[in-house]
Formats: C-alpha cells, structure tokens, sequence
C-alpha cells in the first residue's frame, strides 16, 4: 500500500506549516482525492492516525475530498464525468480523451490552533 | 487558524523526478518505467529488448525490487550496466532511489534506460521518476480480467505488452475482452502481444520503442 508514503508526505508538508505558523497543534487537514488514484480512504485514516503519533497533527480529524473522474474529449469538445474504468466520450464516440480532474492528491488547507501572545 | 495550502502530496517526489528529467533530456537518454506483476516476464521482457535493440543503442537497465541482485546479474551477464535498487520492503520505486542508481550511470554514452520497477500493479502508479514512458506488461496466466481490477496502471501506461501470448490456449484467455477493456480505459496505448523468451512479436515492440529512442 503507498498510503503509508502519501501519508508520511503529508504529516511532513503539514508539520512544518503549522510550525512555521507557530500552532501548538493541528486540529483538522483537509485532503483532496481523486478516485483514480486508487488510495483507499480507510487506509490513508489508518496511516495518519499511526504516523502522526508524537507530531503536531496527533489527534487531528483527517478530512478527505474524493474527487470524482472528468474527462474532455479532443475531438468535440466535450466535458464529461465517468466511472474509473471507462474514458470514451459519451458524445461523439471518441478514443481521443484527456483527463481533467480524477487523479489528485493535494493537501488542500489545514486549521491550527495558535495560542494567544 | 485556518491555512490554505494546496499542496500536491507528492511534490517532492515529482520535484526529484522533473530533475531527473532534465538530466535524461540534456545527454538524449529515453527514460522507460515497466510496471507488472511478479512474474510477468518484466526480466525476460527486457532481455528481448536488448537483444532486440542492443546493435543500435547503449543501454542501461535500473532494477527495482524489494531484495536480492538476481535481475540484475542476468543483465549485467548480457554485458550491458544493470544497477540494482533495493527498497527493502518499499512496494514501489520513487525518484529519491532511483537518482542514487541514475547517479552511477554515464548518461553522456547511454541511449535508453529501462527502469524495471518493483513488481506490483497498484503502487507504482502515481509515483512519477523523470521517464518519458510508463510500459505495462501483463501476461497471459494473469487473466484477461486484470484491466477490470487494476483499472490505474492500464491508465498511466503509454504503452502495453500482452506476454506470454504463447501460453493462450492453456489459460483460456479471451484476447478480444482483454483489448476491449483496455480500449475503454486507454484508448490511445497500443497493445503489443509478444512471447519474450520466444521472441514473438518482439520487433513490433521494439520498433515502437526505437522510434521514440532516436527522437529523444
């Protein structure tokens, strides 16, 4: 399983943010999926919650944005939502498809407690 | 506090492989990443290749596994480079590994890289490593059913290899599903059936492959 990977990237884009902000704990991450990366979102929760132990983001909610397939069609132009297993646009027929949205993995925005001065 | 960060999770790793890129681009290397199962025939797949494409270019073979140096000895035994990653468990290669191996490399002689990565159909997938090219091979005894279970690899790879063709009437597998399938998930990726160890269907491949070499 790479959750584990994807998930020790985060903690570390995370934990620095939030230190860099000068927080004592971070309370939620805000994670946007794509479907067809395959990552499962049980497994990705299981991972935080086991490698954000004794870091800033222990306890934190782990929020998780699954994003869903969109393609365009290069032939006609059309914009399109589908399945993981199907990219043939619906409109005209065509092979020639490009992936719009479906394939993310992005930290999206975190929240922070920051003690008062 | 609220922070926005819109921070691709991977960024380190892609920022590692655009380097890598870059390099392979400035000494003219094309870069290929194999993505299969264990089993599939990645090793002997790669040997055909060779021998296929050795007379024209300079080549150097990247292994990827989780222990043992086996693939890489049979290379290294056809006189062409062969460095071994080991990822000690690492179910996949990411651009960290893979530029300590690039690193032992002379790019400035070398024509084609063939990276084999780690033997999985899931998590090789979303790790980008600077290739141009993701190649899928899948072998007949795997059954025609895998675009249907492993929708991700048949989508990121360029181009597929169908191995092990030789051994369809055993394994009653459907060729036309399995291409149908592929379609719908790949539209553009050519599909090469080929038998490695009998070398079928090898040139077909290898053409493909030595077009894209002498542009890069």
């Amino acid at each position: 399983m790479h959750e584990m990977g994807i998930i020790s990237g985060v903690l570390d884009a995370v934990n620095a943010s939030a230190a860099d902000a000068g927080a004592t704990r971070v309370l939620s991450v805000n994670l946007r999926v794509g479907r067809m990366t395959e990552a499962i979102p049980d497994a990705l929760q299981f991972a935080f919650e086991a490698l954000s132990e004794g870091t800033l983001s222990q306890g934190a909610e782990l929020s998780l944005e699954m994003v869903e397939p969109s393609s365009f069609c290069l032939e006609c132009g059309e914009e399109f939502s589908h399945d993981r297993f199907h990219r043939i646009c619906p409109h005209c027929g065509s092979y020639e498809t490009t992936l719009l949205t479906g394939r993310e993995l992005e930290i999206a925005s975190i929240e922070v407690d920051i003690p008062d001065e | 506090m609220h922070i926005e960060m819109h921070k691709p999770i991977l960024e380190k790793n892609d920022a590692l492989a655009a380097e890598l890129r870059k390099r392979f681009e400035e000494n003219h290397v094309y870069v290929i990443d194999l993505l299969a199962s264990p089993g599939s025939g990645k090793t002997s797949t790669i040997l055909a290749t060779i021998d296929a494409l050795r007379d024209e270019f300079n080549i150097a073979v990247i292994e990827g596994d989780i222990a043992s140096s086996v693939d890489a000895e049979k290379i290294k035994a056809q006189g062409i480079p062969a460095v071994q990653i080991n990822t000690g468990g690492a179910c996949h290669l990411e651009s960290a590994m893979l530029k300590r191996a690039v690193d032992v490399l002379d790019l400035e002689r070398l024509d084609l890289i063939i990276i084999e990565n780690v033997g999985n159909l899931v998590c090789p997938t979303d790790f980008y490593l600077g290739e141009n090219a993701k190649i899928m091979i899948l072998s007949v005894p795997e059954g025609d059913d895998k675009p249907l279970k492993y929708p991700g690899v048949f989508q990121v790879s360029d181009a597929i290899i169908l191995n092990k063709v030789d051994t369809m009437p055993v394994f009653d597998f459907d060729r036309d599903a399995f291409c149908a399938a592929v379609r719908d998930l790949n539209p553009k990726a050519p599909i090469f059936p080929i038998a490695a160890t009998k070398g079928d269907g090898v040139e077909e491949w290898a053409t493909w492959l030595a077009e894209r070499v002498r542009q890069a």
